[in-house]
């Protein structure tokens, strides 16, 4: 019993960090219907971001102190938000009236554009690095339970960020804005919304969820490298999928039940190879049942 | 306080528009009339700015309005009720309303107008909390109609209000575009296949076919006409 409590703790903490990536996939799908197959390699910067902002914070903040690490944080997802509102800019913008496919097409370009700049020898090279701890170190025997502080700071801090982006897009003007665009674009363009505006917003803030993202699992997992989006950001696409892509709280929860089941597909003996494997089928079989994803509505073709 | 001039505009191969012009008197009610495809709703489009026009003037108080963007052209008073009413089904009336005020930052005058909207339309009262999706034909083009006027509009254009609502609903519509005219000092460009009562409460009119402007006249004087009674007002 301890055990299994022991991998819930363990999943829902990586699941968190595939639900916040999941949220900027499914955002950018919600006003663009298209997916930013770069999404993850902006996870990746934030990891990066996070690496090279901690020893400067360290400067006037102590190292592994709560507000040390929350300021990283927030830095963090401040750059990767320019970033991810540049490459919109730059790459996606002048495409807006292309078909979907050559955007699609672009967005892989530009991932493998950023992965492979990383990897030069002059930006970060290939080699992982050892990410600096952020927070203090702590591990808290419970019960038979062992729960680092890193685990809690994931969790607590996915709550908030959640909290305050359901705050955004539920209360606020452009946050109503971005439900109308993705709803209806010419009738938003009819209010008055300037909709260059309200796509490159929500890439920043798809961009800076994921830079969190970037920052807890780089906290968790320690180790850094310029092709660490490529997996995770696979995941996380593929969790906005089973949640139903354009739904905020699908992203949530396809985010959660990833990394719950990968964990305990990878506990169990002499399978633990197989993790991703028994994942992705568990994943097909609950699109098998539920096409348009768990919180999708089925997509009717207009006319 | 509208002018357009030689207006024409084509999506690829398609002429949908070819050289138009009309205008529109500051205060008074305009019908557009025309069947289906005849570039009633590209005429609109093109005064909002979602298609940009080949070539052409589109005169908005001495200003042209061809080339600006859409989100713009808002901001200058011109407010349009789409066809088929396109209300943001996934978001409530309140929301709704409040997309139309989107441009507005005065808190107060949002409260002002919301309060003359639902004076207009007493039910979207009823129903602020209500998801648009749900409301019935009828009341999104109410809503639809109220969104529009959240912007304050002096030129509020309405694509085919009529369009798939029970009759009775449709009159109450139309009394409600003349008192928004009358009561609002609001300038409309009425789009419309049921020509009947559009050439009713509209002081002028124009008959567009294929994209060219056949007939223009007073609306008393083209109810008369034999070529607009046999094709559009049955008879
Ligand atoms: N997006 C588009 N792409 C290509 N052709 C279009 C497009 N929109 C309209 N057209 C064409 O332009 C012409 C005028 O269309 P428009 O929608 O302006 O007609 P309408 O008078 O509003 O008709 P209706 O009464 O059916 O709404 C039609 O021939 C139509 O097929
Ligand atoms: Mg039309």
């Amino acid at each position: 019993m301890t055990e299994v409590f022991q991998q819930l703790i363990n999943g829902l903490a990586l699941g968190a960090i595939y639900g916040l990536i999941a949220l900027g996939y499914t955002m950018v799908y919600g006003v663009l219907r298209f997916i930013n197959f770069a999404h993850g390699d902006v996870f990746m910067l934030g990891a990066f971001a996070g690496y090279y902002f901690a020893p400067l914070v360290n400067r006037f903040l102590p190292a592994q102190s709560y507000f040390g690490g929350a300021l990283v944080l927030v830095l963090a997802m401040v750059v990767c938000a320019l970033i991810g509102m540049l490459i919109e800019f730059l790459a996606y913008r002048p495409l807006r009236n292309r078909p979907k496919l050559t955007v699609l097409i672009t967005a892989i370009g530009v991932s493998l554009f950023i992965e492979y700049t990383c990897q030069h020898a002059a930006v970060f090279g290939a080699a992982p690095r050892k990410f600096p701890d952020l927070i203090p170190a702590t591990t808290w025997h419970i019960g038979g339970l062992v729960i680092a502080s890193s685990q809690v700071i994931v969790l607590v801090t996915t709550l908030i960020l959640l909290i305050a982006l359901r705050f955004i897009v539920q209360k606020t003007k452009v946050g109503t804005a971005m439900r109308a665009v993705s709803f209806n674009e010419q009738a938003a363009v009819l209010m008055g919304v300037n909709i260059n505006r309200i796509i490159s917003f929500t890439f920043g803030l798809g961009s800076a969820l994921a830079a969190a993202g970037g920052i807890l699992y780089a906290m968790n997992y320690s180790s850094i490298e310029p092709l660490m989006g490529v997996q995770t950001g696979l995941k996380a696409f593929v969790a906005a999928v089973v949640g139903g892509i354009g739904n905020l709280p699908g992203a949530a929860l396809g985010g959660l039940i990833l990394g719950i089941v990968e964990t305990f597909a990878g506990g169990i003996p002499g399978l633990s190879n197989y993790r991703d494997g028994i994942a992705f089928a568990i994943l097909i079989l609950i699109l098998l049942f539920r096409p348009s994803g768990l919180l999708g509505k089925p997509q009717v073709e207009k006319v | 306080m509208l002018e357009i001039k030689n207006l024409a505009v084509s999506y690829g191969a398609i002429n949908a528009l070819h050289g138009i012009s009309l205008s529109v008197k500051a205060g008074s009610i305009v019908t557009l009339i025309g069947s289906n495809g005849a570039g009633k709703s590209t005429t609109l489009r093109a005064i909002s700015g979602l298609v940009k026009p080949q070539s052409g003037e589109i005169l908005y108080a001495g200003q042209n309005l061809a080339g600006l963007p859409a989100h713009q052209i808002v901001r200058l008073g011109l407010s349009q009720v789409p066809e088929g009413r396109m209300v943001f089904a996934n978001l409530t009336v309140h929301e709704n309303l409040m997309m139309g005020a989107y441009l507005q930052h005065d808190k107060a005058v949002i409260r002002r107008e919301l309060e003359l909207v639902f004076h207009t339309f007493p039910r979207l009262k009823e129903r602020e909390q209500q998801i648009a999706g749900t409301l019935s034909g009828g009341e999104q083009q109410m809503l639809a109609i109220g969104r529009a006027l959240m912007s304050r509009p002096k030129f509020l254009m309405l694509d085919e209000p009529s369009l798939g609502i029970a009759p009775l609903l449709v009159k109450t519509i139309f009394e409600k575009i003349v008192e928004i005219n009358r009561t609002h000092g609001i300038t409309i460009l009425l789009v419309e296949q049921n020509a009947n009562l559009a050439l009713e409460i509209s002081q002028f009119g124009y008959v567009l076919e294929t994209g060219k402007i056949i007939l223009s006249d007073h609306s008393a004087a083209l109810r008369q006409n034999p070529q607009v009674k046999s094709a559009y007002l049955g008879g």
